[in-house]
């Protein structure tokens, strides 16, 4: 089965860590890329480059910043195959914003 | 029977829909031909093989694989001992962390105890409609999002087993406030896992401590409607079920020697403890500091200072409760209240006792507290 992993966390958590802590982050992130059940990831630009469009009366509105204005926001995913949600859970556990204070929605893939 | 179905085909509505052909295959045939010597065996090997020829043929009309193996057919193989138990990969599939507590409950109770969607609806006050949008929901984020049937690997036991057993005894509690009937099933879903897994000491520790609880059961409400709370000092012994202690206790024992430590086991110890005819408050008080330092949780520490009273030191056991942050908890002020009065401080006790009246929600303990009041 295919799931995703969106990973939301403070905006510049990394940067209050200290370096070694940093280059950890880094690493375990790296590790999780090199795994052979990661199909896909994407990182994704500050929160502030954001824009939500709507279309409302034939017209497109714009406005700037994220949809869910929360302290957490989406950094980025990962596209995972695994064999079931134990497995996955284990990998979204492994995702490092989770040690501080962020979160990893688990969400199965819809399969066509 | 519906266990071993749902842990064998790993879909619970398939399941129910082959025990109820199964059912229906024996009400048209027994009559008949008589009740094969194995009953139960011979439903659930019919079942499963209803199942299987039903997957079959819904495979073939879609004409696509499907994810679930078809697993084979065996007609000839009806023997109770050669059907598999799957109930403990079930019982961790109900109780997966990822489905809502009320879920898990629901599910345990339905696919392990058998229950019906309209009694487990009555035990938690809810309507069927309602019980049975729980149950669907929980059923569908199993299949949708591929929770395993299977015992989880020896680094995810420990957390996956807390789950587990926090389920049952949730159960259990539900049962332990006046609905008997889901105590008693708890104990047996208690029972079933400790079978299944001999050698974890928490849940023999579990299944002692809601036995040994269970066995006051008569002695806790008194009154004509058992209405009345009873405490511990003031229960009729004699309405103690000392066969069902004896039993906890021997449980107890096996928990302890597994080597057994933890929560549940040190919870079956005090209440093995208390069941003693002379209490020993001191080792009860002993007790529930280990577990105060297990569990980091305040009421623990509220229990303790109870023992530490009941040993003998009300002014120590008040400067305990003193330093907790409870305000919102009925039985703070109830245990305040009681400790004040002991200490000569009658006026501070009522005002206590008012609090925790203020704070209760069962006709029981309003009761209690108002008798307790008028005592003053």
């Amino acid at each position: 089965m295919q799931y995703a992993l969106m990973i939301y966390a403070e905006p510049g958590y990394a940067e209050g860590l200290p370096e070694a802590e940093r280059e950890a982050v880094l690493a375990e992130f790296t590790a999780l890329l090199d795994d052979p059940r990661c199909v896909a990831s994407a990182q994704l630009q500050p929160a502030e480059t954001a824009t939500c469009v709507r279309v409302a009366g034939g017209r497109t509105l714009m406005t700037d910043g994220p949809f869910a204005d929360t302290k957490e926001v989406l950094g980025g995913l990962f596209l995972v195959e695994a064999a079931n949600l134990d497995e996955v859970l284990e990998l979204a556990a492994r995702v490092p914003v989770t040690r501080f204070g962020g979160v990893v929605e688990v969400r199965p893939v819809v399969t066509r | 029977m519906l266990a071993s179905l749902v842990g064998f085909l790993h879909d619970f509505d398939k399941a129910e829909e082959a025990a109820q052909e199964a059912f229906a295959i024996a009400a048209e045939r027994w009559p008949a031909s008589g009740v094969p010597p194995n009953p139960g065996a011979w439903l659930v090997t019919t079942a499963r093989n209803r199942a299987i020829d039903r997957i079959r043929r819904e495979r073939t009309l879609a004409g696509k694989i499907h994810l679930l193996p078809v697993p084979e057919a065996v007609m000839e193989e009806i023997d109770e001992t050669s059907i598999k138990d799957e109930r403990l990969e079930l019982i961790f599939t109900c109780c997966h962390p990822a489905l809502p507590l009320d879920g898990q409950v629901a599910l345990t109770l339905r696919a392990l105890g058998g229950l019906e969607t309209a009694e487990i609806a009555r035990a938690f006050l809810v309507s069927e409609e309602t019980m049975k949008r729980r149950l669907t929901r929980a059923k569908t984020k199993i299949k949708a999002t591929g929770i395993p049937f299977a015992v989880p690997g020896a680094h995810l036991l420990p957390d996956r087993l807390d789950a587990v057993l926090a389920v049952i005894y949730l159960i259990f509690n539900e049962g332990y406030s006046g609905r008997v009937d889901l105590a008693a099933e708890a104990i047996s879903l208690g029972r079933v896992l400790a079978t299944l897994m001999p050698d974890q000491p928490e849940a023999h520790g579990l299944l002692a401590l809601m036995m040994i609880h269970h066995a006051r059961r008569q002695a806790r409400f008194s009154g004509q409607d058992g209405e009345d709370l009873v405490l511990l000092e003031d229960q009729d012994r004699s309405l103690w079920d000392m066969p069902q202690i004896a039993a906890g206790r021997a449980v107890l024992d096996r928990a302890i020697a597994l080597g057994g430590r933890g929560a549940y086991v040190l919870q079956a110890a005090i209440a093995a403890l208390q069941t003693a005819e002379l209490i020993d408050w001191p080792q009860v008080a002993g007790l529930y500091r280990r577990l105060a330092d297990l569990t980091g949780s305040a009421v623990v520490e509220l229990n303790r200072a109870a023992a530490l009273a009941q040993a003998g030191d009300p002014a120590a056991a008040l400067r305990a409760v003193d330093r907790l942050d409870l305000d919102g908890y009925l039985y703070f002020h109830s245990t305040r209240g009681e400790l004040l009065r002991r200490l000569g401080r009658d006026a501070e006790a009522r005002a206590a006792y008012g609090r925790a009246l203020e704070l209760a929600t069962s006709t029981p303990e309003r009761r209690f507290l108002t008798r307790r009041l008028d005592q003053l």
